[in-house]
Parts: structure tokens; C-alpha cells; sequence
């Protein structure tokens, strides 16, 4: 991680200076950029910051002798909390992702090149400038083939290797069968038809839809890579004659005791021993409230002490924590979905044996029937370059881009074309309660306030980042509540807020009864002086949460609720919208739900938005998370739904339903469009430049017919009401 | 068909010129943060006085 490198930094004398990246998420402006990258250096040792806010990272060139806690704590003066980031986990994957583009950037290159020759070949170039134009596409393609081929050749290598098949392996025979026969035409001269063109635009489509997947994966190895960086980094060990030590957190071992402070992010998994306080413990239940723990809780890494402070022996640490069990079950379930679809891929894979069949077929054919060689294979190849993949290629992706572009007009953003296949597939919705079902913010009853309250707890409530203080503040200002000019406001951790105004003590925090309480409903008391206001907090379904059940309901759609909330409370919400649920479940047990819904041959669709939902969201068949959903969730699924209704959910599979048909019809149409030409093309009927026409019409047959899903989302919201 | 002889040079050397830029632009970075780059536009320069007005 610091990388010690000599360097001048002034012509006086010599520092070793380091390099050293901070994760830093909360970065959300350029403000941010602006405060990192123009305070950071003015602190004593650090050279220079730079930022890139697409990975939120800060990269710090800073004098070797400074920790990186001293680093670390420069940030938070400037107000952001960072974590160092590891020997870059991911390295691997951008180097494949970056190999990736530039195989593309080549077959882009080559395609418009040999595309642009061929052109003058088809609409007629004769004799002399055929042979050389002929020669330049073979200058040209060869060595482009040869570069941007490469992902394809290697995979399919291996494949044959271990005396397997892939994918690869019919588009590698594709391309290197057409590159040859084209370079013999070419060598022969004599007039005849080279097919560079078609090689080299099927390795550029295909590398296209693959550089798109790469860039996806590799986006959600960094989140998964943030998501352990939340882990403490070490802890203070308390031995058996009670000396505290501190301990890193890889050096950790069950049977340990550690002492937590409140504020204090947990290294390992552990049970409580002494103590009691609060946890926020979000990240791993989705829960928002504050979790009261007392001895014999169970606690886990990455929960934040709310108060303490605690004694917890540790029960699990490292990769054995939950944290991290969550981590690699979403890594290798987003791994095994990304290589279940490539469009690209599932088009040839349809395509390439039939072709290279009927091709052969034809080469035989003419050569029972007394043609030459030659003859034979130019036909061969014609049949290769008539059913040019385009119409076939086009029909999936064309429908998929139209399809999405309708949803992202109604508030649903589809992260890939293959999400829109799945979605139409579901027959059974799962949705989490919490922020899902309802809108995961608390609702504060504030009727019960007089006006001088209001002011007051406005002025607490918006200077605290509680869920309850945030929805608090956010009912008051919404009464159009100006917030009272109080002094001395501070917050106590799982306490709450507290100041003064007017000369009276003011105070916003929860209720202590509310430990023992079975009632769903938090109640947070307000203090103004004397006085006391409850405050109670509800947090509601969406508004069309039934109608949207329904919906579904009447496509064939069952909908379950798997939370990790309360069974009480789960049950009562499943009671109002008159469905089955199943709540108290952890991450694994919905996975386990999730898998077991898919063996009996259910395809489930995992609504959900919790880091706890992350695992199954990334496994379900597909998945969907609201826009208010944490980072890590809206990553791990394959749509996210912006807005307070649920509505999105039940078109998502309106529209991907429509898609599908109409992907279907392209089929059919490409289908039938090869089934006339091919004959012709066996016949060796068809010119080139008849082909060329015939395959651009057909392609726009199957361009226009997508674009009639563009009503498809205002058709399906009308169904809908 | 003379000009054929100038316009294809001209043609290829344009279009590897481009496959040199995109690849210049990669390894020097400049594909690492895309949405950063849209965020910059907006931070005001810090070194502009008061006589500048």
C-alpha cells in the first residue's frame, strides 16, 4: 500500500514520499472534490491529493513518515470519513477490462475500414481495384483479427484443451474459416468475394457486448471492496490480568475479549460478555433503528457501538465474520449470473451451428453435384455472408435498448439488456419490507406539537443523522416549521439530542420504555423544559404497495415478503396487503429461500434494499432495489426504481413481457428473412450487392418493429390505473 | 483512380491516428473517472483576486 519512492521535492533536499488511497464515500460534489484536493496539501507532510470520484478514492502522495491514521484524521478534519483501500483487489479485473477495450477500439477501428472497401466492392468495383481493395481489407483485417480475436481464440483454446466446448469455440471456427477463404480468394485473385467484412464486424459486436459486461462486473467487485473496508481495522484486547493491548484485526483469534467504545466500528464477530448499549447494525439487517444489546448479544463485524462501551468475546473474525460471508456469497453470485446471458453470445450461439451446417451442407453438395472446389466454397461462403448476423444480432439488442429507454421514462432504470429477458421470466416476487414495501423513512406524527415545540425540535432534529431526526425534520419542514435559534446543541450517541433555548433545556431523544415494548411503532419523547411531547414514528407502505400486488397478481405474479424485521411486525404488514410472508430471516436463510423457491422450477424476482438483501438480490433471478437503497444494493441488482410508489416494480415485467414478444417476432422475422435468402444464396442466385441491400432492409425491419415498444410504458401504466 | 492512391493512405493514416489517441487517452488515465470530470467543470478557481473584477 505505500509504495516508498524517492523523489525531489525541492532542489534542496530529498523525502521519501508514498503513495496512499483512502476510500472516501462520502463524496457526493464538487464541493468534495474541491475541499479534498485543495486542503489536503496545505496540511504539513502531504504533497499533493487527488481524487477520482467515479471509484470515490482519493489517491494521497504525502512525505512517508506520516501514518496513515494521521492521513486519516487530516480527512476528517475536512469533514469526510475515509478508509485506506488495500493492495488494489480488483487490479485483475481491470486489466482484463482494459484488454477488453482495446480489442474493441481495434475491431472498431478495422470494421469501419474494411466496411468502407467493401462498400466500393459490392456496388461494383471490377477488375484491378477489386483485387487491390481485396488486398487492403486482407492488410487491414489480418492483423486486426489477429489482436482483437484474441479473448475469443485464448477461451476457446482452453475449451478444446480440456476437451470441452464454449461459446468461443464456434465464433473462433467462425471468424478464422471466413479470414481463410477470404484470404485464398484474395491470393487467387480472379475476381472472387473476400468476406474480411463480416469477420471482423462479428468479433466488434461481440467484444462490444462483453467490454459493457466486463465494466459492470468490475463495478460491483469495488463495492463489494468498500463493503469489507467497513470492518474495524483493529481492536483493544483486553488479557487475563486486564491489560489492554491493541490488536489488528487479522492478528485477532475467537476467545478473545475486546473492549468497544461507543462510536467504534467492530473487527470481529462476537457475543457480549459485559455491558450494554445500543448498535446500529444497519448494514447487516437493514433494520435503521439502533439495536439495544445487552450481555449474551450476539454482535457483528462492521456494526458501529452506537454507546458503550462493551465486552465482547469474539466468536468468528476475518473471513469467517459474516460481513465477509455476505461479500463472497455476492461475489460469486453476481460471477455465475454474468456468465448465464451475453446477448451477443446467445444470438450466435443460436446462429453459428446452423450456419456453419448449412454451409457445409452446401460445400458438399455442389461438390457431389460436380462443381469445383473453388466454386464450392465461394458458394459455402456466400450462404456464411448472406445470413450475415445483423437482422439476428439486432433482434435482441434493438428491442432491449427500446424497452429500457420506455422504463427509464417511468422511473425504473434497467442495468442490462439481459435483466429485461429475466424480469419477463419471473413467476414469483419476493419483496423485503423495509424500504421497500414501505418507504423506509419514519414518518413522525408531529399533530400532537405546539408551534414553539416544532421550532425546537427542528433546531435538534437537523443537526443529527438518525433516521428518526432526519424524518423528523423532514415532517417539520414540510409544515413549513422555521427551526428555533437554539445554543449548545450537541448529540449524545443512543442518546439523543440536546440545547438550550429561550433559557430552557431542550432535549430530543428516545423513550427508555421502549426497550420492553412490543409495539411496532418507535416513540422518540421531545423535552422543552418541563414539558414533554411524544413523538411517534410510523413507517408506511407505499401508497400503490396493493395495487401493485394486484398487478402482478393478475400476470400470473405471486408475492411473498422475506424480511429480516420482526416476525410481528412482518406479519401484520403481510395481513394489510393480504399476502404470505416469512420475517426474522438473515442474509443466508433468504438466499436459502431463494434457492430452494428455484428448485422447485420458481423463477423469483427479488425485490429488496438492505445490505442484508445484497446476497439474494444478486442470486435471485432478477432483482429490483429502490433508488433509496444502499450503494452496495443497487449494484448487486439488475434495476432500481426511483420515486415513493411501487408501481415500477409490476411494469418492469409489463414491459420486459412486451420486450420478449417483440424480441420473439425479430426471430421470426430474421428467421424467415434467412429462410428465403439462404436457398437463393444455395443457388448461387444472389450478387453480393443484392445481399448487401437485403440484409441492411432486414435490419431495419427489425429496428422498426423495436421502436413500437416506445409506447409500451405509457400503454402499461394506463393498464395499470 | 489516381486519387484513390492519396485518399486511402489519407483514409487508413486518419483512422490509426484515432486508435493512437483513444490509446494515448487510455494509458494516461483519462477513461479512470468519468464522472469526476463532469463534477470539475463546476469547482470555482481558488486563485482569482479581488482586482480581477
Amino acid at each position: 500500500m505505500n509504495a516508498p519512492i524517492a523523489m525531489d521535492l525541492d532542489a534542496d533536499h530529498e523525502i521519501m514520499l508514498a503513495d496512499t488511497r483512502f476510500t472516501v464515500p462520502g463524496m457526493r460534489c464538487a464541493g468534495c472534490i474541491a475541499k479534498i484536493e485543495r486542503e489536503l496539501p496545505k496540511q504539513h507532510g502531504i504533497k499533493s491529493a487527488r481524487v477520482n470520484f467515479s471509484a470515490k478514492r482519493v489517491a494521497v502522495r504525502h512525505d512517508s513518515a506520516l501514518s496513515d491514521d494521521a492521513l486519516l484524521q487530516a480527512l476528517a478534519q475536512l469533514g469526510f470519513e475515509a478508509q485506506p483501500v488495500a493492495d488494489n483487489p480488483v487490479g485483475k479485473d481491470d486489466k482484463e477490462a482494459k484488454k477488453l477495450q482495446r480489442a474493441l477500439a481495434v475491431a472498431g477501428f478495422g470494421m469501419m475500414n474494411v466496411m468502407l472497401l467493401s462498400v466500393s466492392i459490392w456496388s461494383g468495383a471490377e477488375g484491378a481495384t477489386r483485387d487491390m481493395f481485396h488486398w487492403l481489407s486482407a492488410i487491414i483485417a489480418v492483423p486486426v483479427i489477429a489482436y482483437a480475436g484474441q479473448p475469443f481464440f485464448a477461451s476457446a483454446w482452453m475449451a478444446l484443451r480440456y476437451r470441452r466446448t464454449n461459446m468461443d469455440v464456434p465464433i473462433s471456427i467462425g471468424v478464422l474459416l471466413a479470414t481463410g477463404l477470404s484470404l485464398y480468394e484474395t491470393l487467387i485473385g480472379a475476381g472472387g468475394h473476400a468476406y474480411f467484412d463480416s469477420a471482423v464486424m462479428l468479433l466488434f459486436f461481440l467484444l462490444a457486448g462483453r467490454t459493457m459486461d466486463a465494466a459492470m462486473r468490475s463495478r460491483t467487485r469495488a463495492e463489494i471492496g468498500a463493503l469489507l473496508s467497513r470492518m474495524g481495522k483493529s481492536a483493544r484486547i483486553i488479557d487475563e490480568d486486564g491489560n489492554i493491548s491493541t490488536v489488528a484485526a487479522e492478528a485477532l483469534e475467537p476467545g478473545m475479549v475486546m473492549l468497544v467504545a461507543a462510536g467504534e466500528a467492530l473487527a470481529a464477530d462476537g457475543i457480549v460478555i459485559a455491558g450494554e448499549g445500543a448498535v446500529d447494525n444497519a448494514m447487516l439487517t437493514g433494520e435503521s433503528l439502533p439495536e439495544m444489546i445487552m450481555a449474551d448479544s450476539k454482535i457483528y463485524a462492521g456494526a458501529a457501538a452506537l454507546s458503550g462501551p462493551l465486552h465482547v468475546r469474539i466468536t468468528a473474525t476475518a473471513s469467517d465474520t459474516v460481513l465477509a460471508e455476505i461479500a463472497r456469497l455476492m461475489d460469486e453470485a453476481g460471477q455465475s449470473r454474468s456468465r448465464y446471458v451475453q446477448i451477443a453470445d446467445r444470438a450466435s450461439r443460436l446462429y453459428a451451428p446452423v450456419v456453419h451446417t448449412l454451409a457445409l451442407l452446401a460445400f458438399a453438395g455442389w461438390m457431389l453435384a460436380g462443381a469445383g472446389v473453388h466454386q464450392s466454397l465461394v458458394i459455402a461462403i456466400a450462404v456464411l455472408i448472406i445470413t450475415c448476423p445483423c437482422a439476428m444480432g439486432l433482434a435482441v439488442p434493438a428491442a432491449q435498448i427500446v424497452a429500457s429507454g420506455a422504463l427509464i421514462k417511468r422511473g425504473l432504470l434497467v442495468k442490462d439488456g439481459s435483466a429485461l429477458e429475466r424480469l419477463a421470466e419471473v413467476d414469483l416476487a419476493l419483496f423485503d419490507k423495509t424500504g421497500t414495501l414501505t418507504l423506509g423513512a419514519p414518518d413522525a406524527d408531529i399533530d400532537a406539537l405546539d408551534d414553539d415545540a416544532r421550532a425546537a425540535a427542528l433546531a435538534l432534529a437537523q443537526a443529527s443523522d438518525h433516521p428518526h431526526s432526519k424524518g423528523l425534520a423532514k415532517a417539520l419542514r414540510a409544515a413549513g416549521v422555521t427551526p428555533a435559534n437554539a445554543a449548545h446543541i450537541t448529540e449524545e450517541s443512543g442518546q439523543g439530542m440536546s440545547g438550550i433555548w429561550n433559557g430552557q433545556a431542550i432535549m430530543l431523544g428516545r423513550v427508555q420504555q421502549q426497550l420492553n415494548a412490543q409495539s411496532a411503532m418507535p416513540v422518540s419523547r421531545l423535552s422543552v423544559g418541563d414539558t414533554h411531547y411524544d413523538i411517534a414514528f410510523a413507517d408506511p407502505l407505499r401508497s400503490d404497495a396493493a395495487d401493485t400486488i394486484n398487478t402482478l397478481k393478475n400476470m400470473g405474479i405471486e408475492s411473498r415478503i422475506i424480511s429480516g424485521d420482526r416476525s410481528a411486525a412482518v406479519q401484520s404488514t403481510a395481513r394489510m396487503l393480504n399476502i404470505f410472508a416469512v420475517g426474522g430471516v438473515n442474509p443466508q436463510d433468504k438466499l436459502a429461500l431463494l434457492q430452494a423457491a428455484k428448485n422447485t422450477g420458481q423463477r423469483p424476482l427479488m425485490i429488496g434494499d438492505g445490505i442484508n438483501d445484497g446476497p439474494a438480490l444478486a442470486a435471485a433471478h432478477a432483482s429490483i432495489a429502490p433508488g433509496s437503497a444502499s450503494d452496495l444494493s443497487q449494484q448487486a441488482a439488475d434495476a432500481v426504481f426511483t420515486g415513493r410508489g411501487l408501481m415500477p416494480v409490476a411494469l418492469a415485467v409489463r414491459v420486459s413481457r412486451a420486450c420478449m414478444r417483440i424480441v420473439r417476432q425479430n426471430f421470426g422475422f430474421a428467421i424467415a428473412y434467412n429462410m428465403c435468402a439462404i436457398p437463393l444464396a444455395l443457388a448461387g442466385i444472389v450478387t453480393p450487392l443484392i445481399a448487401a441491400i437485403a440484409m441492411s432492409l432486414s435490419s431495419l425491419v427489425v429496428v422498426g418493429n423495436s421502436l413500437r415498444l416506445a409506447s409500451a410504458g405509457r400503454a402499461g401504466a394506463a393498464a395499470a390505473k | 483512380m489516381s486519387g484513390l492512391l492519396i485518399l486511402i493512405p489519407v483514409a487508413l493514416g486518419l483512422g490509426l491516428l484515432g486508435l493512437a489517441t483513444f490509446f494515448w487517452a487510455m494509458r494516461r488515465g483519462q477513461f479512470d473517472d468519468l464522472e469526476g470530470a463532469a463534477q470539475r467543470i463546476l469547482i470555482d478557481d481558488e486563485d482569482v483576486q479581488e482586482d480581477a473584477k
